[in-house]
């Protein structure tokens, strides 16, 4: 009992000092933890366009640091998340923005999920009613035959 | 009937539509991971950057203004702009518009071995050392090339290796009578 409560410590241990191994930078970029947790906020939702599925925050790729640089500077000159996330939109599209803005481009994007759930509830509807309709037939002899 | 039609339908819109990719894909017309850039129809980034060859001259894009150029983005680092040169080479002599070279996040020394031994294509070549002129053109991956018209407008970007007939098929009904 003792034994496992200890291996249970270890282990969280173990996940506890790993979380910050996500991260890339080794150091804080800001002393101040308000501009710390924006810049933290920010490059953990920009893309890194060289590795498509990382975020810059989390990628080594040459490009993904030259990103958190640029963000880090806007931050530490004044700008605004807005003006950080339009710079690089500017640049790169709204593909840099892991959660991208609802315009006529991605309505069919953000609608999806909801027209697969429609579909399939009237799959499923369709199904239900045309099998309702069928004669119920429940004799088991058949089914052994 | 439908139930064994429909599926087998299916496969075949998507098999055609799969095989129809691979094909666009292996002869360069379409690349998976391209990002439309959004800088196509607006202004093109300006830059005032020292040139690979001299590092104490810059060269200023906007001496560039009122006619066609080119602008190829690329490193001695990077293999892809390697097997692009000598399709590069023949673009340029024949285009008869400025190619401007900007040597991404490079060594100096290197990038000038590489043109003195794989011959020159660019009308001039800058040095990227930041890599900030690059995020200024959206660029995201060696070699890119991009074609401004002489309003100063992008025209067209390609990511990717250059060949003959990307260009001819991109880049040279841009141009009259060039290409």
């Amino acid at each position: 009992m003792r034994r496992l409560s200890t291996l249970v410590a270890l282990v969280g241990l173990v996940f506890a000092l790993s979380l910050p191994a996500g991260a890339i930078d080794t150091q804080a970029a800001f002393p101040d933890p308000a501009l710390q947790s924006r810049y933290e906020h920010l490059t953990n939702e920009l893309r890194c366009l060289v590795c498509q599925n990382q975020t810059i925050a989390d990628s080594n790729a040459s490009l993904a640091g030259d990103l958190r640089r640029e963000v880090r500077e806007m931050i530490a000159r004044g700008d605004s998340d807005e003006q950080i996330k339009s710079f690089l939109t500017a640049r790169y599209g709204d593909f840099v923005l892991y959660d991208p803005p609802l315009s006529a481009r991605t309505l069919l994007l953000w609608a999806a999920p909801g027209l697969l759930v429609l579909l399939t509830v009237g799959v499923v509807v369709r199904t239900v009613m045309r099998r309702s309709q069928q004669p119920i037939d429940d004799d088991e002899s058949e089914e052994s035959a | 009937m439908w139930r064994y039609f429909t599926p087998a339908a299916a496969f075949l819109v998507l098999g055609a539509l799969f095989a129809y990719a691979l094909v666009r894909i292996q002869n360069g017309t379409m690349d998976p991971r391209e990002i439309k850039s959004p800088l196509i129809g607006k202004p093109a980034p300006t830059f005032v950057l020292p040139t690979v060859a001299d590092k104490t001259v810059n060269f200023d894009s906007s001496t560039l203004r009122g006619k066609p150029y080119v602008v190829n983005v690329w490193g001695t680092w990077c293999p892809s702009c390697r097997d692009e040169h000598p399709a590069l080479l023949v673009i340029a002599r024949r285009a008869g518009i400025p190619f401007i070279g900007i040597d991404w996040k490079d060594d100096r020394a290197l990038a000038q071995q590489y043109l003195g031994q794989l011959g020159n294509p660019y009308t001039e070549t800058v040095a990227d050392d930041e890599g900030r002129i690059a995020i200024d053109w959206g660029v995201y991956g060696a070699p890119e090339t991009f074609l401004v018209g002489a309003d100063g407008n992008v025209l067209v970007k390609y990511a990717g290796a250059l060949t003959e007939a990307v260009w001819a098929e991109k880049f040279a009904p841009f141009i009259s009578g060039g290409g």
